[in-house]
């Protein structure tokens, strides 16, 4: 569908992705997104503004997926009652979001059927809301006790297992109540929002510049796709045109954190299954590719590379050869420990038919990313809606349809090999030119989004412009936001021990969501 | 199983030397005496708690086990308990929400225990800074032996940060 097909008058925005925005009111706000999740659209993101200095009022606005591309829908909301229809029985991921919005800016989604507090435990009281514009940032107050009224199950043999927010591995915390009788889970509760560490607010304290920074630590581990979305949503607020190399450049960097990841993630993958040879095999080769980056950009995870206006740093001529070389050899060494993964039956035993998500499910429930991929749910911004360079490299999408562990891990081997192929296309065919172009100051209130097809999945910046070159409100959207509760779905039925491997098989943020 | 021996054997060692302790990253003075050292000299066991990183501490922590760091080549190894833990690597600014596990976390590591903090956040709050959300550095919080700067600190440099904490003053 595309925007004509709505009853609403919208504006398409300035940017490398295709995107319209609309101000509605309370019943097209539900109509808009009605008539897109007939139409087999998806919700992106949900975020809410203070507006009482410029317009009287609160907002809240949804970014809304059609075939055309990106929707946003923007609700003026009254300062006595800034209450809202919720969406969440339309686009079930709109739940935790709501309820995001409701701990950070005071705004109520009516009819929602969870109400409990989502990234709120006990730093601030629940009648103060931090993204309000007359909150100080550095107020500090008393913490109140973390009490938060998980769904009990009930019955004969029901008990439950606590996890966390300290993990017993490596990982960022969060706390997992698993409800299981004997060995098999009959729910898993997720409670996230220990990492919440004010990274909306801060952005509100930064420059337009200053912000790129912040958006590449929203989630370490994709902060060039962060920083690509950030640099992309300002440049559209500026009405900016990237240098065509600075592009290219940003897509090659774009690809190796998605090979950087997924090298990890193959390694934890075999080492959480009892093969501790794949987690040496490729950590090794993780490093080596790491190292590449260090010696190339000078940051072995690219952070700060992409900077609004193109990237900081060419790439140097006398390294490409290095460079081409060893492209080829971590692909050897990819098939021939693909090889032995899909050989080893021990693995394959752990792999295949756990923690399944089917393609209904993910359709229904909006899964996102690699995940969405792996059940069968062909999405991928880089195909969907390919600005430069995707339009000139014809990205081939990587899918499965079995939902499992073992179609995750096959998306992810695909994925490598595929990127390894564009990255080659990109180093033949990226053209000459300057990598960095001035950005004229936007004027305040200009709006811009970036829209990013990370190694999880899409990401999305959302940015208004304030006077004099500063950030007015910074919504960072991650797509574990979409994935975290398919999680919950994907452990029912399995034994607790395969809960490392199905949890490390999404690989799911927790800073990137807890903000 | 002979085409995971004969990758293995192809891969061959590629673990390099461990860096020398860094006196420099030492925020407080050696506060373990010299017998308590030479046990810990032997084998550490590190928990690690994530106060409220952005997870890129955490990437270059996971890469210290690596074949090329190898951390548990030199005897130290990572615990999911605390009470099995010599010392607490912890990362992050620490969040308000993180604040009382990490203090738990402390208090149910025993004595005679370490505190490194690992990263910007975790020496300064880095760019998260101090604010409702944020406790800022992990310094205040518990107390800190020895602190890592970086955003994130390289393998090489988290395992200074580790060698110099069980690092004889001499």
């Amino acid at each position: 569908m595309s925007p004509e097909s709505l009853s609403v008058e919208t504006r398409r925005l300035p940017g490398a992705m295709p995107a319209w925005i609309a101000a509605v009111d309370v019943q097209s706000w539900r109509e808009c997104a009605q008539t897109v999740a007939a139409a087999d659209g998806r919700l992106v993101a949900l975020w809410a503004s203070d507006r009482r200095d410029l317009d009287g009022g609160f907002e809240i606005s949804c970014a809304l997926a059609m075939d055309a591309g990106l929707l946003c829908l923007r609700l003026p909301l009254p300062v006595q009652s800034p209450c809202f229809p919720g969406i969440a029985d339309l686009f079930p991921a709109a739940g935790r979001m709501q309820r995001a919005t409701h701990d950070l800016v005071g705004v109520v989604p009516l009819d929602a059927r969870d109400t409990r507090a989502w990234l709120r435990h006990g730093a601030w009281p629940s009648d103060v809301y931090p993204l309000r514009r007359d909150f100080v940032a550095r107020n500090v107050f008393t913490p109140a006790p973390d009490t938060y009224p998980f769904v009990s199950v009930a019955g004969e043999g029901v008990h439950e297992i606590p996890v966390g927010p300290v993990h017993a591995g490596i990982i960022e915390p969060g706390h997992f109540r698993f409800s299981v009788v004997g060995e098999r889970v009959m729910r898993l509760e997720e409670h996230l929002g220990y990492t919440h560490k004010g990274i909306e607010k801060r952005f509100e304290a930064l420059d337009l510049m200053a912000g790129a920074r912040l958006a590449g630590r929203v989630s370490g581990d994709s902060t060039v796709a962060y920083a690509w979305a950030y640099s992309m949503a300002l440049e559209a607020a500026c009405g900016a045109t990237l240098p065509e190399r600075a592009a290219w450049l940003r897509a090659l960097l774009l690809e190796r954190e998605r090979v950087a990841n997924h090298l990890g993630d193959l390694g934890f993958l075999g080492n959480d299954a009892g093969l501790a040879f794949g987690l040496a095999q490729f950590s090794r080769l993780k490093e080596d590719w790491l190292r590449m980056h260090a010696r190339l950009f000078g940051h072995r995870y690219l952070m700060d590379v992409i900077v609004p206006g193109g990237v900081a740093r060419d790439l140097q001529i006398d390294a490409l050869a290095d460079l081409r070389e060893s492209m080829s050899e971590l692909e050897v060494e990819v098939r021939t420990l693909r090889g032995i993964y899909d050989e080893h039956s021990g693995l394959q035993d752990r792999f295949l038919g756990c923690g399944v998500v089917t393609p209904a499910l993910a359709g229904k429930l909006g899964l996102t990313g690699l995940a969405a991929r792996a059940s069968a749910v062909s999405r991928d911004l880089r195909v969907d809606h390919p600005c430069i360079p995707w339009d000139t490299l014809g990205v081939r999408m990587c899918t499965a349809k079995e939902g499992d562990v073992a179609a995750r891990v096959a998306v992810r081997f695909d994925e490598v090999l595929e990127s390894l192929r564009l990255q080659r296309q990109i180093l033949e065919r990226i053209p000459e030119g300057p990598v960095i172009g001035e950005l004229a100051e936007p004027p305040a209130g200009a709006f811009g989004f970036g829209w990013v097809e990370g190694w999880r999945g899409e990401v999305l910046v959302a940015l208004e412009a304030g006077p004099d070159g500063r950030i007015r409100r910074c919504h960072a959207h991650d797509p574990s936001w979409q994935n975290w509760p398919l999680l919950e779905h994907a452990v029912i039925g399995n034994i607790v021990p395969d809960f490392p491997l199905i949890n490390k098989s999404f690989n799911l943020s927790y800073s990137g969501v807890d903000l | 199983m002979y085409s995971i021996l004969k990758q293995i054997a192809k891969a061959g060692i590629v673990t390099e030397t461990a860096p020398d302790a860094a006196p420099l990253l030492r925020q407080t003075e050696q506060r373990l005496s010299d017998l308590v050292l030479r046990r810990f000299a032997g084998t550490l066991t590190i928990r690690h708690v994530d106060a409220g990183s952005c997870n890129g501490c955490e990437l270059e922590i996971h890469a210290c086990s690596n074949p090329y760091y190898n951390l548990e080549g030199l005897g130290i190894r990572f615990t999911a308990s605390p009470r099995h833990a010599d010392l607490l690597l912890v990362t992050g600014p620490v969040s308000r929400h993180m604040e009382e596990a990490l203090r738990r976390t402390w208090q149910a590591t025993p004595d005679p225990k370490l505190v490194v903090a690992i990263g910007d956040c975790g020496c300064t709050g880095g760019i998260f800074g101090e604010s409702y959300a944020s406790c800022g550095r992990v310094a205040n919080v518990i107390p800190v032996d020895v602190a890592v700067p970086g955003c994130p600190p390289t393998p090489v440099a988290i395992l200074q940060g580790i060698l110099t904490a069980i690092a004889r003053e001499k």
